[in-house]
């Protein structure tokens, strides 16, 4: 049998998804089903002063109308909805309802729900309740909320939720800037972006007819979290919840949330008898899903007269919305590490204040706090290029960790061990690759032409920290739960393997890959592999799938499980031949006796021997069932150089992404054709952030843009072709020498493009622009140099 | 993204549609395409509670060369604009600018007739029959009348068409002349932020977006006819109009907008 990791294996879950016959939660109905009616504030800050039902509760079909206040009353649950990572001792938290009761923090805040028998008499009832709000001074920006002359919670007297501190040494950052030949220092804002999952997010609950027992279907994520939230907020038991994530079509992070809906419908079922549910429209996930990014950072760098950085100095202000989500406080801290890039910078400092705002609370999206590092030291390392008159490849050459050459077990300035890396060839790749020479020459043709279209090249090279997480590092940080993962390998009677995978996939491929892994650890057909997830009855034990976790540490526990399934096999096969089990060889599925050719048997002949128990080793438990909770002893750290082409129309400010390059090494992979499609994907959500998406409020904290008309999620047409390679660099961190790659193209990407676009309009004296790079912004730094938070003609 | 409650009727012809707009008065709405209409009804900005459904009128669907002009059915899809052998030899122009409406499926459902009768200032076909001069044939309980394409817009997604009339036909003169169609957008499925187009070696200049109606870029009309430079003209392309304002541009950034667009489909369109 050949290897099959590592080949571009078609996967398996593509015809049913083609043909479309896998069910998503909006495909999914129970009967006598309930649809809930969300009524949400349309304030950003209120007082409730009367909510009246009365005519939504006489509408056809409505069953019930709750306001926060009568549902408080009810004692539904026992505590708000939880924030899972309290980042420091006396991080300020007030309590997130999940109906509002007395004040309605953002727009969007639930006030009342309806429950109606048909999901359109909801929409039609929610309308007819009357709720009276007396404004209150609203915070509608993270600028405002730093500035604290409002307060996004009434009764607190400051907006700032928590201060973090990683400064290993303060005397060496004081020391490295006295003595740095260069300093530059900028201000990159991270805009809104509302993660735009291909399905939006809903839910079901169906109580059992007797016994108290829960059954909640969820687009989630992140059953297994859910159901332990699910029974620590509600009081519910946890033998009582089974948790099961159907098809769900995308999440970004944007679901491995606790959101109200799904406290809601839990308790409302339970309460009723009935199964109850909710389908987010478009509009409404503005308000009722969390957002991603919500970040100003305030970076400096300290370098000699060659450029080669001393110091990374860095505060950051978070913009945390409304409430404490799951893990909103922690999302800024996951990009800590980073500041210091795949440089070998000696010393960093980092800070980080957290603030409320009256805005749809934020949490993570793809990348979570990693993105964002990523952006403000490769953003900082082109202007430190210009500062000291070098290429923006020079500056990276002279500052990669090692010199570029291949290291292990790095320490860097953040007191994190980078597990493996190799920069430099990345680089000179991605460089070949974007034809950099031909590109310079042709970029100073069209400037000496005075052409109206100016090209601008962009190259980001980056690190990022995946595999979350090993417990030890994760309670050293404060956050709630381990960053272990469970796997469970059986082989059946009929010789099929059964897989109970952990982690749980929303659209990645997990059904492929961990038949791959078994294929290859076992010597089977993929296609004889059967992987159960998403159902916290067929998979008790897991912790889910985000921060690019579910080969570094699920398909390494699968690994782990399957060798154990071949040592036990082992024994029997050395039984059955008589023989001593260490003269027992196992190649491509077979046990046999070295020198013995006539002695062979397949691993998966086995099953029926070790179901059927008539003839093992004395003391063996029948059966071939092996599980393992792998806990990883170090992060994994992927890397790559990406290098982009944008042409800026400069009489218009349009600008194109006309050619993008990615060289990137997640170790070794176990099929190229899922880490592409990671990449393509991962990619354009980094694009998106530079050149299209930001959800846009007002200053009274009303969002401008909560609809795909006017909330830019790019398409195909926006993009061009990708060229992709890579490097193989395995990980030091388990024993399959793999990295992620789910969140690896948005993490190098949008750096990349804000690079090419600033070098596209460097002859306009403009040395930095925010994000997004829209049209208009760079029509007006041309004309005006004035649109962007570093200002100033060089 | 939840319709409110509405009843639905299949029109068996433009005569029995033009009766249940009589019958129905304000509360009913025309659906042909229903790519504006069913968005707007979604996110409830419409709440007609009777839908007329014309879009099955297939006999409303032609593109026929007469008499020096192209006469189009309003059943006529955008996708059968782009691919009329009809038009690219007659009025290469208008299959050109259907062929940038939206993406594919937009263009399979979408109607020229339902696409003027909706007169969004920011849709690319009505502001190509302006520039074209083209005339909307209505039909009406007393019967037809034509309505000069200069006159059938008069303000946010209003026309003169009365309430009980409806859009059988589109006519556009046969023409060939130099012309060209600038769209400038972030996503290739937007409407444009704004969008010129030319007709008939510029005697024809018409302005997406840069009002409440599509507009005819007059001056820049009357400068070209005086004998002055694409650039010239072009510089008072949006002379007299009042652009909107929205996330995309204000007003000040579409009217340079409209002047080098402008002056970029005036050189193609002479090129």
């Amino acid at each position: 049998m050949t290897a099959v990791m590592g080949t571009k294996m078609l996967r398996k879950e593509d015809p049913a998804l083609l043909v479309g016959e896998n069910k998503f939660i909006d495909d999914i109905h129970a009967p006598g089903e309930l649809w809930m009616g969300m009524i949400r504030s349309t304030m950003a800050h209120a007082k409730i002063n009367s909510i009246d039902t009365s005519e939504a509760e006489a509408m056809p079909g409505v069953v019930a109308v709750y306001t926060g206040e009568q549902l408080a009353e009810m004692g539904l649950w026992l505590a708000p909805l939880p924030c899972a990572w309290p980042v420091t001792e006396d991080i300020v938290n007030p309590p997130h309802n999940p109906v509002a009761v007395g004040e309605a923090k953002h727009v969007g805040d639930i006030v009342a729900v309806v429950l109606c028998n048909d999901r359109y008499g909801a929409a039609d009832a929610a309308e007819k309740v009357v709720v009276d709000y007396d404004p209150l001074p609203a915070v509608g920006s993270l600028e405002a909320a730093v500035a604290n002359t409002a307060m996004a919670h009434s009764d607190l007297e400051t907006n700032k939720a928590f201060h973090w501190p990683l400064v290993p040494d303060p005397e060496g950052t004081e020391k490295a800037f006295a003595e740095a030949a260069h300093t530059v220092k900028a201000k990159f804002i991270q805009q809104r972006m509302i993660p735009s999952p291909m399905e939006p997010r809903g839910c079901m609950a169906i109580p059992s007819p007797a016994g108290g027992d829960i059954t909640f279907y969820s687009a989630t994520q992140v059953p297994h979290i859910l159901k332990v939230m699910i029974a620590a907020t509600t009081g519910i038991p946890e033998s009582k919840i089974r948790v099961i994530a159907p098809s769900v079509g995308g999440g970004f992070g944007g679901k491995l949330n606790v959101d109200p809906d799904a406290i809601l419908s839990v308790t409302l079922a339970n309460h009723l008898g009935v199964p109850v549910r909710w389908t987010e429209t478009r509009t409404e996930a503005a308000g009722s899903s969390h957002q991603g990014r919500g970040q100003i950072q305030h970076m400096e760098v300290a370098a000699d007269e060659n450029g080669k950085i001393s110091s990374v100095r860095v505060h950051i202000d978070a913009d945390m919305g409304a409430y404490m989500m799951l893990i909103t406080p922690g999302v800024p801290l996951l990009g800590s590490f980073l500041y210091t890039g795949v440089y070998d910078i000696p010393n960093l400092a980092f800070t980080c204040d957290g603030h409320f705002t009256n805005l749809t609370p934020t949490d993570a999206y793809r990348g979570a706090g990693r993105p964002e590092a990523s952006y403000a030291i490769e953003r900082i390392m082109d202007m430190l290029a210009a500062e000291v008159g070098i290429t923006p490849e020079e500056i990276r050459a002279r500052n990669y960790i090692n010199g570029g050459e291949a290291f292990e077990n790095h320490e860097a300035a953040s007191t994190l061990v980078f597990d493996s890396g190799h920069y430099r060839p990345a680089h000179d790749r991605a460089l070949e690759m974007v034809k950099i020479d031909e590109l310079r020459a042709e970029q100073a043709r069209r400037r000496d032409a005075g052409e109206a279209k100016q090209l601008g090249i962009g190259m980001c090279s980056y690190v990022e920290i995946c595999g979350l997480a090993p417990s030890r590092a994760l309670g050293g940080l404060n956050y709630g739960a381990g960053g272990w993962e469970h796997a469970t390998v059986r082989m059946l009677p009929t010789g099929k393997i059964e897989v109970v995978s952990g982690s749980t996939p929303h659209g990645q491929g997990h059904e492929t890959a961990w038949s791959m892994i078994i294929a290859d650890k076992m010597g089977v057909d993929p296609n004889d592999v059967e992987v159960l997830h998403s159902d916290t009855a067929k998979s008790p034990l897991g912790l889910d799938t985000y921060g690019s976790r579910s080969l570094a540490v699920g398909g390494v526990a699968i690994a782990m499980a399957a060798d154990k399934v071949i040592e036990k096999a082992k024994l029997i096969a050395a039984h059955q031949f008589e023989a001593a089990p260490e003269d027992v060889q196992f190649e491509a599925g077979a046990f046999s006796v070295a020198g013995t050719p006539s002695k062979s048997v397949h691993i998966q002949e086995l099953g029926f021997a070790a179901f059927a128990a008539h003839d093992l080793p004395d003391g063996m438990e029948p059966n071939l069932q092996e599980q393992v909770s792998f806990d990883p002893p170090n992060f994994a750290f992927p890397f790559g150089t990406h290098a982009c082409v944008v042409e800026i129309d400069t009489e218009t400010g349009g600008v194109e992404l006309i050619d993008y390059v990615a060289v990137d090494d997640c170790g070794h992979q176990v099929n190229p054709m899922i880490v592409e499609g990671q990449l393509h994907g991962g990619i354009v959500q980094g694009v998106a952030q530079a050149l299209f998406e930001e959800a846009v409020y007002d200053e009274d904290g009303n969002i401008n843009n909560p609809s795909f008309m006017d909330y830019l999620v790019p398409s195909a047409m926006e993009v061009p072709s990708m060229q992709l390679d890579y490097t193989v660099t395995p990980s030091t961190s388990n024993p399959l020498g793999v990295k992620g790659a789910g969140e690896a193209g948005t993490i190098g990407s949008a750096a990349a493009v804000m690079n090419a676009v600033c070098d596209a309009l460097s002859p306009y004296g403009v040395k930095d622009m925010d994000m997004p790079a829209t049209p208009k912004r760079i029509w007006e730094a041309i004309h005006s140099n004035a649109n962007n938070s570093n200002g100033g003609a060089a | 993204m939840i319709p409110a409650a509405f009843d639905y009727t299949v029109a068996e012809s433009a005569e029995h549609a033009v009766q249940l707009l009589g019958e129905y008065g304000d509360e009913a709405k025309l659906l042909a395409g229903g790519h504006s209409l069913i968005p707007m009804m979604k996110y409830r900005l419409a709440t007609p509670t009777q839908l007329v459904d014309v879009g099955r009128l297939s006999d409303l669907s032609y593109i026929n060369q007469e008499n020096g002009h192209v006469a189009i059915g309003a059943m006529t899809r955008h996708r059968d604009l782009e691919t009329s052998a009809v038009l690219a030899e007659a009025c290469p122009m208008l299959a050109h600018v259907a062929s940038l409406v939206g993406g594919p499926a937009v263009r399979h459902r979408g109607t020229l007739g339902g696409t003027m009768a909706h007169a969004d200032s920011a849709s690319d076909l009505p502001a190509a029959v302006l520039a074209l001069g083209g005339t909307i044939v209505a039909q009406g309980p007393n019967g037809r009348r034509e309505i000069a394409a200069t006159d059938f817009f008069t303000s946010y997604f209003e026309s003169a068409l009365a309430a009980d009339e409806m859009i059988v036909e589109i006519k556009v003169p046969a023409n060939t002349g130099g012309w060209n169609y600038q769209k400038f957008n972030r996503r290739a499925q937007d409407w444009a932020i704004v969008g010129v187009a030319v007709a008939d070696g510029g005697n024809g200049v018409a302005l997406v977006n840069m009002g409440s109606t599509p507009l005819r870029a007059s001056e820049t009309e009357a400068a070209l006819a005086s004998g002055a430079s694409a650039a010239d003209a072009a510089a008072m392309a949006a002379n007299g109009t009042t652009p909107p304002e929205d996330l995309n541009a204000d007003g000040a950034y579409r009217t340079h907008l409209a002047q080098v667009l402008t002056r970029r489909a005036l050189e193609a369109a002479a090129g």
